[in-house]
């Protein structure tokens, strides 16, 4: 009880949670191979890609890897600048 | 029917392979499944000790596999339980002196004798491992709720998968239900989450494993041992028995619980 009531105080997160978030991030890493810094390095190369078809809000872009059981899924969603303001601009 | 080929492994040494490959052994055997295993971790003999058999041994894996003795010559009978049957490894020999194939062979001539073929793997993630996993026709991985044990079950699974040997189920030995509640341990269905595989059990920490293993004695077959009944709960299972996970419930805390332990403990 009073590791409870210490932990509210800290609002110090419990050890297996620190444990189960650091897990997450080892294991995706672990699984892909893909560093953090590859990751943003994709992401600079997909904006410069789409951008040569159709202008991307780059402050948006965001690139992520998600997980369904055992499975890797690289999500890109990268929002489109509206044509309206294209012209205006 | 011929054999089932079960191979446990882990990645990380010290999390209970070969406790666990005993205990389910001796559990299935002990009701009256013909079961042999065969220790694959060359030059770190270990499943003799912990099945109490160590003095009798006369041949091991590699005198099969060299062909200096008959694969019947290096099968040792349990004391207790006579259809429980130990192939041990070599202490002097190093991984090399067995292949994948060796071990595809050797199971293949076991099958039509036996209802199971454990395998013990060696830690590690190299030939003993590959040697272990060539025959499996199920593999099971084992982990403790630990940083490091999970991390090095994930890369396993990944290898066995690769391999095609998979999907594994998970074994999660170890858990302090005392500091899962706490919040200063991983819980089963933390680890369960992370690794996203098939649950087969959950293993209590129970100073009994270490007590019996002492004696050269699996816990399974102590009736009143908690580690025992979750390893036999495990060979129910295999068996295609339906039992419920309820080793996440905990009665430890409570009063009754403590009570009853104490007494235990008296009683035994």
């Amino acid at each position: 009880m009073a590791q409870i009531i210490d932990r509210i105080l800290n609002r110090q997160p419990s050890s297996a949670h620190q444990a189960k978030e650091r897990m997450r991030l080892i294991l995706v890493h672990d699984r892909t191979n893909l560093s953090s810094e590859i990751l943003e390095k994709l992401k600079d190369e997909l904006i410069g890609v789409i951008s040569r078809h159709i202008e991307v809000d780059e402050k948006g872009v965001r690139i992520e890897i998600s997980q369904q059981g055992r499975e890797q899924r690289l999500i890109a969603d990268i929002p489109l600048r509206p044509a309206t303001r294209r012209r205006l601009g | 029917m011929p054999a089932k080929v079960v191979t446990i492994t882990s990645g990380k040494g010290g999390v209970g392979k070969t406790t666990a490959t005993a205990n389910i052994a001796a559990a299935l055997a002990s009701l009256g499944a013909k079961v042999v295993c065969i220790d694959a971790d060359i030059g770190l003999r270990n499943l003799d000790v912990v099945l109490g058999l160590e003095n009798r041994i006369v041949y091991d894996l590699v005198d099969v596999v060299e062909g200096r003795c008959r694969l019947r010559q290096a099968m040792i009978r349990d004391k207790r339980l006579p259809e429980l049957y130990l192939i041990p490894a070599a202490q002097t020999r190093d991984k090399s002196a067995v292949s994948p194939s060796d071990m595809v062979r050797l199971c293949d001539e076991l099958r039509p004798d036996f209802e199971w073929v454990f395998i013990d793997s060696p830690a590690g993630i190299e030939r003993g491992f590959r040697n272990a996993i060539a025959p499996a026709d199920l593999t099971i991985v084992i982990t403790n709720p630990e940083v490091s044990a999970v991390r090095d079950a994930d890369r396993i699974i990944g290898l066995i998968e690769a391999e095609e040997k998979g999907p594994p189920r998970l074994i999660i030995n170890r858990i302090k239900l005392e500091m899962v509640k706490k919040g200063d341990m991983l819980s089963a269905d933390d680890v369960l989450e992370l690794l996203a595989i098939d649950l087969l059990g959950l293993i209590p920490e129970d100073e009994e494993v270490i007590i019996s293993t002492n004696r050269g004695v699996p816990v399974a077959l102590d009736g009143k041992s908690r580690a025992g009944q979750a390893f036999r709960n495990i060979a129910g299972r295999l068996r295609g028995e339906d039992i419920p996970f309820t080793e996440l419930e905990d009665h430890q805390g409570s009063f009754l619980g403590q009570l009853t332990r104490f007494l235990r403990r008296g009683g035994g």
